[in-house]
């Protein structure tokens, strides 16, 4: 009797996943999960907060990603929490191959992103939302070979994004644009600074116009600075991305991340995959 | 930096051109009657569905229903004036949140794919209707 008792409230819990897990935003409207841990597109920050909370909800969200480039290969697993659409706090580790070096540089990234304004959906300007992200390199050796001046950073960047309802021949077309202050090498997995210190305001951003409720289209820009003199140069991204419901949404994209580390051309694939509770 | 002008640039000519629609809204939904097939379907969804329907459960359907077509006619560009009481009079005091007033969006978008209208159209639709929402929510 005890047993039954048990595997009914067991069962009964399972089935209400659904309806705990937030659902209070519009599908596919939060976004994707970015390199960096937070809520984007794949390379660029965007204003959305990860997850289905609404405001008064919270919802926590886990990724992984996976970059594959001519040289190099990156790793990303992290999770997000979103209270009440206001906060977003993210965490990721990023795990960098590099064959050449028979190396592999693993970085941890800490992330708060704060909504100050709108809805990319409802507001009458653009949602508006400013972020820190926390950089630290586990081991520097490699960093402090190539010149950089310390191994761990944080990034600062404001971002605003739009989504447009019918606004291309009916279709949804969302843009967003952010501007960060960044002294990262190649993300910071080379290191802060150098011996250039080249710009620090950085512009980046994306556009994607939604076929289908569950599918979207885009590209994605992201500037670089060139602090070490090896060349780094800006990155682009052409994406897809399916969200076939609330709880997942896999990202598809080939990338142009150019000269890294004085190798160049590097092109590739990149997959990622967010889970909603 | 170039290549995000260009992007903007393209997105926005063809913004330009997707502006001169040869029929209005209310003509591609049939006019009157096509609405109010919407308008059925979407009271049938919200009559199914349990997070939202406290909030109509007093509500005159007959009242709503014929609102609702003449409201969404006159949106669309329809030959109809809508002499209702304003979204703010109707909702005040019903404190309707976020999570619920998207919900109802998406039950407006399942009554709008059961009555088969195209994507597009749903888009255009939707764009004429979300500026409704700070008349609608947390009043």
């Amino acid at each position: 009797m005890y047993h039954i008792k048990y595997w009914s409230v067991v069962a009964f819990c399972l089935m209400s996943l659904p309806c705990v897990a937030s659902s209070g935003k519009l599908l596919a409207t939060p976004g994707v999960s970015q390199i960096e841990g937070n809520a984007g597109g794949g390379i660029v920050p965007w204003a959305q907060l990860a997850g289905y909370a609404s405001d008064d909800e919270f919802s926590i969200n886990g990724f992984c990603s996976r970059a594959d480039v001519t040289d190099y290969t990156l790793d990303v697993c992290g999770a997000q929490l979103n209270l009440f659409n206001r906060v977003e706090f993210s965490y990721a580790i990023q795990q960098f191959d590099v064959p050449a070096f028979n190396a592999q540089i693993e970085q941890n990234i800490s992330g708060v992103k704060v909504r100050l304004y709108g809805d990319i959906v409802y507001s009458e300007w653009p949602q508006l939302s400013a972020g820190i992200l926390h950089k630290s390199l586990d081991d520097g050796s490699i960093a402090q070979l190539v010149g950089a001046k310390s191994t761990s950073g944080t990034d600062f960047y404001l971002a605003a994004s739009k989504l447009h309802l019918g606004a291309i021949a009916g279709y949804n077309w969302f843009w967003n644009l952010t501007t960060r202050y960044s002294e990262a090498n190649e993300l910071g997995l080379l290191g802060y600074g150098g011996e250039s210190d080249s710009t620090r305001v950085l512009f980046e951003g994306s556009t994607a116009l939604f076929l289908s409720r569950e599918l979207a289209v885009g590209v994605e820009y992201r500037q670089k600075a060139n602090n070490l003199n090896l060349g780094e140069q800006d990155w682009k991204d052409v994406f897809v991305a399916w969200i076939p419901n609330k709880y997942v949404s896999i990202t598809a994209a080939y990338l142009d991340l150019g000269r890294i580390a004085g190798a160049n051309d590097q092109t590739g694939w990149y997959f990622s995959v967010t889970g909603y509770w | 930096m170039q290549n995000i002008a260009l992007f903007l640039l393209c997105a926005g000519l063809l913004v330009g051109c997707a502006n001169k629609p040869a029929l209005s809204l209310y003509q591609q939904l049939d006019g009157k009657a096509g609405i109010a097939k919407l308008v059925d379907s979407f009271i049938y969804q919200i009559g199914n569905d349990e997070q939202v329907f406290h909030y109509f459960e007093h509500a005159n359907i007959t009242h709503f229903r014929d609102g609702f077509i003449s409201h969404m006619c006159m949106l669309f560009e329809g030959p109809c004036e809508y002499r209702g009481d304003s979204m703010i009079a109707i909702h005040t005091g019903m404190n309707i949140s976020e999570k619920d007033f998207n919900h109802v969006v998406d039950l407006l978008v399942n009554a709008m794919n059961e009555q088969n209208i195209s994507y597009n159209v749903q888009n255009k639709i939707l764009s004429k209707m979300a500026p409704l929402r700070g008349g609608i929510i947390k009043i």
